[in-house]
């Protein structure tokens, strides 16, 4: 079986891996970090961290460090990571990169975009 | 219209003199201008060319890709001159990078708004203090996003946060057709102030790219397609024909043919900035003319150059030799330069600006092409005639002696589509013709036309030989040379038709000296 680049990770980890190593590392990759891009104090940057707040706490149960970064005040940060749209969410962490543009008021496809695997009915990173 | 004190929409000019022209003065300042055009028109090209060409002008400017990543622009870019790279480590040029980057997977989820693009601008713009915007291109803009109610209401907003950061700007879009609706989304053009079509048609089997104005908001500009080229180290170059001012100076001094008989046929000789063509079919004498022209001209220390499109440049020295005009010694000298090319290698409009970059590189006196019929066949007929609008007014601009030859069809008599085109175009006009004569082929010279001068009427028969042109005497006693029919007419008959028409003339002289002077 040839692991499928980054997402194929956890599979790569158990095969390979005794148990103990195995939750070291879940550990590890399971922590989420993410960064939101706003512009300025608009209503919808406030439903964006709202929504995301509130499914953080629902679904990663403090599995995650969260930054909150305003364009008007960090322009070259949007450059950096050439970014167009506000709110953008980014996952740094766990591997893949991924990327939410919205006030993420649809649940499901924030869960989606992020790839958080724990309780969704069809994980998108599951068995090959 | 400027009223009293100032104009009421102030104009930039742009830097790209062309393109100042018809713009009238140049974009309008501090408002956005949409360019408009298929693709492979060259939108990117002018987008880059307009702040390269403020660059060079002192003033900044800020690149926004859409569609093709910073480094492919940078890439692409270098072969036109422009090294981007360099003008941005110079803090003169910055990108705003908004291509979509395909190694990132994106979720819509929700509402949006383009809120970090406007940010990313305007830091770009703070930083390097731009006076330039340049925004290539608006349509990708849509491809990136689902939401396309969304994109359009943002695209206002960044065109009037633009308006605000007191730059000028150009935003390209794609349209889908060359002569259907102005952009492809329909409403790329309510965005922008201003709106400018680039136009690459396919016509007769030849491309031909043109640069309409079709709306300045608020101030004035010329209306109509302007052909436009693009070429390496150079970038967008308009042709602004109809607007070309015919104000050129006149010049009363007279400059040598190179054939002392042809001066005093001409009434002293060509004048400095005119321009002569030389007519006939083939084997007439068109090259021998050029190169007694161009021999002339060596003679008195004069530049000369001759673009030839017919023959060699072995074949052209071969000749002159023939004639006694040694042509490797006027090189040698610089007082020849011949350039030899296919007229096919390139499109009117380029070989216009080829042309115009030559002379100006050399800066010759005097300038003979051979011959405008290989160039005929290059373009439509319309872009043939911008082609000797734009050269002749050039070659006077600059004041040049300027000498074409043109071909006609048939050997006897008849005209060419050449010289119907373009006859009016120059000065003067030197028809070369075969009259046969008594079984016997001769050849025959008139100056039909010379402008601000008079000249000889006669149809003078001359030889070709060592030493080039033999002018011999007027053929007296035929009729119908140019009709290409002549016959010969007895003395007798010239005679009494003499003598009519200086009866007919006197007494016509008589008559108006007998009314009162009014």
């Amino acid at each position: 079986m040839q692991p499928a680049g980054p997402s194929g990770l956890g599979s790569w980890f158990v095969t390979r891996y005794p148990r103990k190593h195995f939750d070291e590392a879940e550990e590890f990759l399971s922590k989420y970090i993410l960064t939101l891009y706003v512009t300025g104090t608009s209503p919808r940057t406030k439903i964006a961290i709202d929504n995301l707040d509130r499914i953080c706490k629902q679904e990663l149960d403090g599995r995650y460090e969260l930054e909150i970064v305003d364009v008007l005040e960090h322009p070259q940060r949007a450059e950096d990571e050439k970014i167009l749209a506000t709110p953008t969410l980014i996952k740094q962490l766990p591997p893949p990169l991924r990327r939410v543009i919205g006030d993420l008021s649809d649940k499901d496809k924030v869960l989606l975009g992020l790839e958080v695997r724990s309780d969704l009915p069809s994980s998108p990173n599951g068995s090959t | 219209m400027t009223t009293n004190n100032h104009p009421a929409v102030e104009k930039l000019r742009t830097g790209i003199s062309s393109l100042d022209i018809i713009a009238k003065g140049g974009l309008p300042k501090n408002r956005t201008t949409l360019i408009s055009g298929t693709a492979g028109s060259g939108k990117t090209v002018f987008a880059v060319h307009f702040l390269a060409a403020g660059i060079e002008l002192g003033e900044p400017g800020v690149f926004v890709t859409f569609e093709e990543s910073a480094a492919d622009v940078r890439a692409n870019m270098l072969s036109f001159g422009w090294d981007l790279s360099a003008w941005e480590e110079a803090g003169k040029l910055a990108f705003v990078d908004a291509s979509p980057d395909p190694q990132i997977e994106t979720v819509e989820s929700g509402g949006f708004d383009l809120g970090a693009l406007v940010a990313r601008i305007q830091n770009a713009v703070n930083k390097i203090k731009a006076k330039r915007v340049s925004v290539d291109s608006l349509g990708a803009v849509f491809s990136q996003f689902t939401d396309q109610a969304m994109v359009r209401g943002e695209l206002f907003r960044i065109a009037s946060a633009l308006k605000k950061m007191g730059v000028t700007a150009v935003l390209t879009a794609e349209r889908t057709d060359d002569h259907g609706p102005v952009a492809r989304f329909g409403v790329e053009e309510f965005i922008a102030d201003n709106v400018m079509i680039l136009r690459n048609a396919l016509e007769d089997e030849t491309r031909r790219r043109t640069i309409e104005i079709l709306k300045f908001r608020g101030c004035d500009h010329q209306k109509g397609e302007y052909p436009f080229t693009i070429v390496p180290q150079g970038g967008v170059i308009v042709i602004p024909l109809s607007a070309m001012q015919l104000s050129m100076k006149s010049s009363n001094v007279r400059i040598s043919s190179g054939n002392k008989e042809l001066d005093e046929m001409c009434g002293g000789g060509f004048f400095r900035d005119s321009v002569t063509l030389v007519s006939g079919a083939t084997g007439t004498g068109k090259t021998l003319t050029v190169s007694q022209f161009l021999q002339g001209g060596a003679a008195h220390g004069e530049k000369c150059l001759l673009l030839a499109f017919e023959e060699s440049r072995d074949q052209l020295v071969r000749n002159a030799n023939g004639w006694g005009f040694d042509f490797e010694k006027m090189e040698r000298d610089g007082l020849l330069r011949v350039v030899c090319d296919y007229p096919d290698v390139s499109g009117l409009e380029d070989w216009l600006v080829t042309i115009q970059a030559i002379i100006t590189d050399f800066g010759p006196q005097r300038v003979a092409l051979d011959s405008l019929s290989a160039l005929e066949n290059v373009g439509t007929i319309k872009a043939f005639r911008e082609f000797v609008i734009g050269l002749t007014s050039f070659i006077k601009h600059k004041e040049i002696t300027g000498m074409f030859t043109s071909t006609t069809g048939s050997l006897m008599g008849g005209d060419s589509i050449t010289e119907s085109h373009i006859s009016t175009l120059t000065d003067s006009i030197v028809l070369l013709r075969y009259v046969e004569m008594f079984g016997e082929m001769k050849r025959g010279l008139t100056v039909l036309k010379m402008r601000g001068s008079a000249h000889d009427k006669a149809i003078r028969e001359f030889t070709i030989g060592k030493g080039g042109m033999q002018m011999g005497r007027a053929f007296r006693n035929v009729t119908g040379i140019l009709t290409g029919s002549p016959m010969h007419v007895s003395p007798g008959d010239v005679e009494r038709v003499w003598t009519q028409y200086d009866k007919d003339v006197g007494d016509m002289r008589r008559r108006s000296e007998d009314r009162p002077a009014s």
